[in-house]
Order: C-alpha cells, then structure tokens, then sequence
C-alpha cells in the first residue's frame, strides 16, 4: 500500500486516530490518568500508595493472563474465581499447621484431612510443605480447567454454560467442605510469598512477570501459538486445515485454571488463609482489565502485554476510587462506564481498521470485499 | 430525454483513498430493459450498485430517475423511489415464515387494534407468491426452503413493493439448473410487464441470454457497451480481461499414472451417500459432477475424514484408515480447498502470511514447540509463483483480497504440505474469468506433477476442461462415469437429472 496513492482522508492518520490504534494506547491512558487524578487526589502519589498499587495488580494480572488466552480462543471462562476459593481451601487444609475445632470441627474436611494438629503437611518444614502445597493447588486448578475443555471441545458445550456452571459447583464446594470458615495458620513461608518482597519489589512481582513471559513466548513463538490464535480466529478453516483444535481448547481453558490457581495461591499468601469466598467479587475485575487491555472477546486478537497494560490501567483506577472515598456503589458506577468505553473503544478501533483495510487497490470498497 | 428511461447515471466516479473504485461511468436504462453489467472481481460493479442503492455517496457525476435528480442518502431513499436489489446472499430471515418476511417492514393491523391482521396478509401473500409462480403456503418457514425456492420469494417480496427497477447481483450461485431456469422466465416476464432489471453475473452466456444491452466494466471504467445481439463471449471476455483469454483450459490433460491413491468401497452413509465406488490414480484429474443435494461436497467432507460414514471403506495408497480425522488424512498427504473459502479455507482476518503457512506448521516444529523461522522462505516463494497480488503479506489482512487472489492463498496453503491427493470443491466459485484460467492451469501443473485430484464441480463445462474423468452423483450416488474421450455434456447433464425423481426428470427430457 503506497503512501503517494491516497488522497488526504480527513480523521485518519491523523495523531488521534493513530493513538487510538496503538498498543501503548491504554498504557498512554493510564499514565495520563495516573498524573491527572494526583492533582485532584495528591495522596495517590504518596509513597504507601504507590505501594500499594504496585502490589494489588500482580495476582489479577496473573489470573488475567489465563483469561486472555480464553479469550483469544473466542470463548470466556467464569469459574477462574471459584477456581480460586477451591484451591485455596484446599491447599490451605493440606499446610495449615493447627486448626481450631471450635470453628471448623463441623467441616466435612474435620477430622480426615484436617484435625487440631493441622493438615497432612503440617509435620514437614515450611519450606517443602510450602511447595508441595502449591504444587497441590496448581493441581487441582488445572485439573478443573482441564475438565472445563473437555466438556467444551469433546461435547460442544457452550464455554460459557460449561463455565458458569463449573463457577456454581466449585465455589459451593469450597464453601461446603470448609462450613464457610476460613482456615488460618498457615507456613511462614507461603504466607511471605504473597507479602513479602525483595526491596520495592514483591516476589507476586516476579511470579507473573516470570508466568506472562512465558505465555507471551508461547503465544508469539511455538505453534501452539498459532494454534491458539487460528482456532479463535476461524474455528472451521483451522479445524480443516489440520489445527487439533480439540487439544488447543482443552490446553487453554487448563491453562486458565492454572492461571486462576496462581492468583489463588498469591492471594491466600497475602490473606494469610485459605478462603472459602475467595475472588467471589473478581470476576468483574479480571474480565474488565483483561478487556480494557484490548484483547478482543470475538477471538483471534490479543497479546499477554495488553492485558499487563490493562491490568495497570484498572488497578490505578480502583486506587483512584477508594482514595476518592467513593462508596461502593459509585465506584461500581464508574467501573461499569469504564468498561463500556473500553467495549465501545474495541468497536471504533474496529471501524478504523475496517476503513483502513479498504484502502487496498485494485479491491475498493467494503461491498466489493465481501462480493468475491 | 426518453419517457421510457427509469435509470440515467452520468459520468459517476467514486475513490476510496484516491485509488478509483468507478469512473466516469455512464449509462442509462430504460423500462422494460434488462442491461447486463459484467466485469472481474474489483471491477467496480458492486462499488456502483452501491452508489445507485444508496450505500455510498459518489464522489463526482449525477443521477437521475425518471427525469429527477436522484442523490440517495441511504438504502431505504432507493428502495422508496423503487429500486429493488437481489443479492447474492438473501436478506430472508430463516426463522420466520414467508408471510412474514414479505411484509416485514409493512405488517398491516386489523383496524384501530395493535393486532396484525394474518389473515389479509396470508391472502396477499398467497398472491404474491403466484405471480413468481410459487405455489406453496405462505406459513411454511424460510429455512424449510430449497436455495431455489428462497430466491422466488425474495424477488416476490421485491415485487410487492411495486418496483421500477431490479438490480439483480450474482442471483444463480446456489441455484440448480431447474431453479435457474425458473428464474430466468420470471426475469424474462418481470421485463416484458414493464420493469428495468439490471443483471449482474460472472456466467456470460446468461447475460447474453437474459440482457438486451451488455455494459463491461475493468477497473471502474466502462470499457464496452452495446446490444447485446453484437455481443459474443469473446468480445465480453476481450472487455473485461483487457486482453485475448486465448485459452480458457490447458491444452493436454495430464497423464495418470500407475500408481494408485485413493480406493473407496461401498461407501456409504444413510440420507446422504450410498454406495459409493471410486478410484484415484496418481496424476489423475477426477471430476464429480452433480447438482446441489446430490451428495457431491458431502462426499469429499467425508473423504477427508470431517464427517462420519457408517459402512464401506477408504483406503489410501493401499491403506485403510482407522480413524475419521482431518489431521491424520492431512499427514497422510490430503489436502481440500473446500466450497466456502470465507468460511472453511481461510482466516479472513488474519495476514496472507498466517493463512498460507496454517496447515504445515507441525512441518517446521523445533524443540519446545517453537516454530521454525525458515518457514517464511517457502511462503514467500509460493505466494510469488501462485502470483497472489497482495503488498506486504505478513501484514495484508486475506480478506482485503480479491475473489480470486482469495482462492490463490487457500491453494498456496495447500501446497505447502505437498499433497498427494488434492479435492477440491467449487474451486473457481466467485472468480474472474482471467483468475479461473490460471486455477485450471495450475491444477493441470499439479496434477503432471503426480498429485491426484479429486475436483468437485456444479460447473460442468470446466470440469469436461480439466479432467480425465467425470463421475456423475445424484441423491447421493454415483450413475455414471465418462472418459474424457467421450465427454457429451448433455449426456452427462441427463444422467445427473435422471435419478431426481421430484420433477427434474420430466424438465430433461
């Protein structure tokens, strides 16, 4: 496409629609959004508040990364937050050091797998109960996500009945077998590992940066990859083409489960307890960052750094909110326009590209696209 | 000015970009006449038809209808002044019946209550249905209705609204040859009643049959235009290519050889195929002929492993197959361009880059699953030898393409796995003329080259071009089979006719 053959069209080009088009868009936004609400709010900029910020969005985004990978499949997964609040009980039920019976002694999980003197690792060092606790929670996070494929790639359920139900079932579970009580008590070092850090950084830091990059590397890198983008892109043609579009969903909606898992285990760490309700508000969070970075709900279109964008850009907002000293109820008002600007954003980047796309010669013309 | 004229366009021109989509094109048509427009994909047709709809304004020149000047600003100020459009894909709602969808816009209230008034409406619309010579209940569902049947009553809807001019874009794409016929008398009757039509079609010997002037577009501008008894194909062909299409087929057909690929037995699945017996030798063309709902495409989903069959067998290279997978037949060496490239071939968002490579990634694989860089030299090389016109093909979205450069990517996607056996279905659908002569050639080139191809076909003149033999299916089975020795079209066509016992049969004979 030659520059010299286009006449001047008015709004295109131009530093807006250039800026809207950009993947550093919603990245611009947040760093704008940053500094103006500082000079409505000065303690945003304050050294606990940055803080704060800095650690509130490395769990979301690592849940939001396996959000994005379903997306990009073109299906959705609700029950990454159940995936949460059952992996936590559970991985907490297996480290917990002691447990008091005058709270849980009512709990289906009493007596069998968790008694006054703890659970089944509670003997061990906190270190390797630590470990084989989360290697435990990831387990079973990806066990519930793989279930969740299965059903929707073998049996062609709709991901989001299939998902719905399954955000239903295990939430009610985690809440069933622990009688809703929180268990407490758990290894100093899984507790550090969600509050602690090394300097500014905390190691929930590392941990999604080290989990982004390597779905970042997947996705631009393997033919898994390609899978993952051709299979929401035109399920039909990739099926035809040879793309084993059944393993490709089971492998994503797994990964989204491992994913919520991760989250799972970050914010147990920082709770210091294994939580029945746990992400029981999230969803909205997870599904509005992950759409806010851009990542498009029709599949196809999508990169792991939009969402880190995204993640920055919600997290820096609902900071906002609370310092505002805004209800609950406002600041739902305002998350909800935000996520709709961001839908209504997708659809006019959307508008542009399509304009864009018909300025190819020889083949002029929406209409005439579609005519061959 | 003419009393009789509807239409008047004068020097429209229309740029998207500053690349001219239509320029300075004039015509005028009268009542009762049929202008046939022809012309390749990106000639501009649709560019205008849309500027005469309403869809986009023009740039430069004017309209005028029946002496006014004519500026639409949107779709509804066409089809209020009595500009109808038949498009290719139907704007039927299947869901409803087809009293409702004719009075769609125009739902008539028994008097001073919101209720509709079913029972006037049923009447009229038993009427209007007659005068396209339909003769089923009004109340029947869309999605009930053969392809056929749909496009009757879309033009039956169209007539209800009193129309001065129908524009008719690709009407007969999913139409059998007896629908086409139906089609063409009612055409042919809607004209003589007084109603400019104006027709366009990549099929030239319709226009020729239908039209009473023939106007030829190439590149947005008028290239020829006249009565249509001083037309003959070559001189449409001339038109519209710009240059001679000396020939249309290659000049030998390839040589079978001995070895042999593909051998199915008693294949057959219950409603949809039965029994079927067929052959493929390496380097071998083998056509499959049939009208719509004989089988034909359902027979290649199944062949390559998409859908299910309850008794018979496929073996391939002397091997049976134990599993119904696309991805075994496609390490085996399958490959299938199917019907629909929209929907089945391609990833009409995705680069030109992406599409092509699609099926033989699991052939540049490294460790960890990373994929092998190289794999951009062999895309590169057969996007340049397919001649596939598109700018920067790791960027260029395939849906910015042509009909026919479309087509090219979904071959090219093929051939990058090195098939043994190729089926293809409806390979030229949609496609200029010029594009279709090279899909011919190099099929012929594949198939010298040792490949086996299975081509599907509802076009039986490119298929007695192009193949060494011609199976015939109907109702899902095979009833004949010709050499290319003994191609005789009308034999053939009669043989396809013969088993439809629904009235198809008489219509032949």
């Amino acid at each position: 496409m030659t520059q010299t053959h286009r006449l001047k069209a008015p709004g295109h080009n131009s530093f807006v629609s250039r800026l809207i088009m950009s993947e550093y868009f919603i990245l611009v936004l947040s760093v704008l959004y940053f500094f103006l609400i500082t000079a409505i709010v000065p303690s945003m900029m304050s050294v606990n508040n940055l803080k704060n910020i800095f650690s509130n969005m490395w769990p979301l985004f690592a849940i939001a990364i396996g959000q994005t990978f379903v997306l990009l499949l073109g299906g959705i997964d609700l029950s990454q937050t159940s995936v949460m609040a059952v992996t936590s009980v559970i991985g907490a039920a297996f480290m917990c050091n002691s447990a008091n019976p005058a709270v849980l002694g009512k709990a289906p999980i009493w007596g069998w797998l968790i008694t006054e003197s703890g659970g089944p690792l509670a003997a061990m060092p906190a270190v390797t109960s630590t470990l084989i606790g989360i290697a435990i929670m990831l387990i079973i996070g990806t066990l519930i996500g793989f279930i969740n494929g299965n059903l929707i790639a073998r049996l062609n359920m709709p991901p989001f009945m299939v998902t719905l139900i399954a955000q239903m079932f295990y939430s009610a579970l985690a809440i069933y077998i622990t009688k809703s009580q929180n268990i407490m008590f758990l290894p100093e070092t899984f507790e550090n590992l969600g509050s602690e850090g090394i300097g500014f950084f905390p190691y929930s830091f590392f941990v999604a940066i080290f989990l982004a990059t390597a779905a970042q590397l997947l996705l631009s890198l393997t033919i898994l990859g390609r899978f993952i983008y051709t299979t929401g892109g035109n399920i039909h043609a990739a099926r035809i083409s040879g793309v084993p579009v059944v393993r490709t969903t089971v492998f994503v909606y797994a990964f989204s489960g491992f994913c919520a898992a991760i989250g799972s285990v970050l914010y147990s760490g920082r709770l210091m307890q294994g939580r029945p309700t746990m992400g029981s508000a999230m969803l909205l969070d997870i599904m509005a960052a992950t759409i806010i970075g851009g990542t498009s709900t029709f599949g196809g279109k999508g990169k792991v750094s939009w969402t880190l964008y995204g993640v920055l850009f919600y997290t820096i907002l609902a900071t906002s909110l609370q310092q505002l000293k805004l209800d609950n109820f406002t600041i739902n008002i305002v998350k909800g326009f935000v996520i709709l600007a961001a839908a209504t954003l997708d659809a006019v980047r959307s508008g542009i590209r399509r304009t864009k796309v018909s300025a190819v010669p020889g083949q002029v013309g929406k209409k005439a696209q579609e005519h061959g | 000015m003419d009393s009789r004229e509807v239409l008047c366009l004068e020097n429209i021109s229309k740029a998207f970009f500053g690349v001219y989509a239509v320029q300075d094109v004039s015509f005028n048509i009268n009542r009762g006449d049929v202008l046939g427009i022809i012309g390749e994909n990106g000639a501009g047709k649709s560019t205008l038809m849309n500027i005469v709809g309403g869809v986009i304004p023009a740039d430069r020149g004017r309209m005028l209808f029946k002496g006014e000047i004519y500026t639409p600003h949107q779709p509804s100020d066409a089809s209020g002044r009595g500009i109808s459009f038949i498009h290719q894909e139907l704007n039927l709602f299947n869901n409803l019946s087809i009293v409702d969808n004719i009075f769609i816009t125009s739902f008539k209230k028994v008097e001073h209550t919101p209720f509709i008034n079913r029972n006037e409406l049923r009447r009229k619309a038993r009427d209007i249905l007659e005068t396209v010579d339909l003769h089923i209940s009004p109340d029947i569902l869309i999605e009930r209705l053969t392809p056929g049947e749909r496009q009757l009553v879309e033009i039956a809807k169209e007539l209800s609204r009193n129309p001065e001019l129908i524009i008719f874009d690709e009407p007969t794409t999913s139409l059998t040859a007896r629908e086409t016929e139906k089609l063409f008398t009612l055409i042919k009757k809607i004209s003589s009643e007084g109603i400019a039509v104006i027709y366009i079609s990549h099929i030239l010997n319709d226009v020729l049959d239908l039209s009473n002037e023939i106007l030829v577009l190439r590149d947005g501008h008028v290239t020829d235009k006249g009565k249509t008894a001083d037309f003959a194909v070559d001189r449409m062909i001339m038109s519209m290519v710009g240059r001679d299409i000396q020939q249309m087929y290659p000049d030998a057909l390839p040589c079978p050889k001995e070895q042999m690929l593909l051998e199915v037995e008693n294949l057959s699945q219950p409603g949809i195929i039965k029994d079927i017996n067929l052959c493929i030798r390496a380097g071998e063309i083998v056509g499959v002929f049939g009208l719509l709902g004989s089988g034909r495409s359902e027979l290649a989903r199944i062949l390559f492993g998409l859908d299910q069959y309850a008794q018979g067998r496929i073996k391939f290279k002397g091997v049976a197959f134990s599993m119904q997978n696309p991805i075994e037949r496609i390490r085996k060496g399958f490959a299938f361009i199917t019907e629909n490239r929209r929907e089945e071939g391609l990833l009409m968002e995705f680069s030109v880059f992406d599409n092509v490579c699609l099926s033989s990634l699991r052939n540049y694989v490294k460790a960890l699953g990373l994929l092998d860089k190289k794999i951009g030299k062999p895309v590169a090389k057969s996007v340049s030898e397919l001649r596939i016109k598109a700018g920067n093909i790791r960027k260029h979205q395939v849906k910015a393409l042509s009909g026919g450069n479309q087509q090219k990517v979904v071959i090219a996607k093929w051939l990058m796995t090195q098939p043994s056996l190729l089926i293809v279905d409806e390979p030229t659908r949609g496609i200029d003329v010029g594009t279709k002569a090279e899909i011919y050639n190099l099929l012929n080139i594949i198939a010298s080259a040792g490949t086996g191809i299975l081509a599907i076909s509802s076009e039986l003149e490119e298929l007695t071009g192009i193949c060494n033999r011609i199976l015939v299916m109907s109702r899902g089975e095979i009833v004949g089979q010709y050499n290319s020795v003994s191609f005789d079209r009308e034999k053939i066509l009669r043989t396809a006719f013969r088993q439809d016992k629904e009235g198809a049969a008489h219509e032949v004979r």
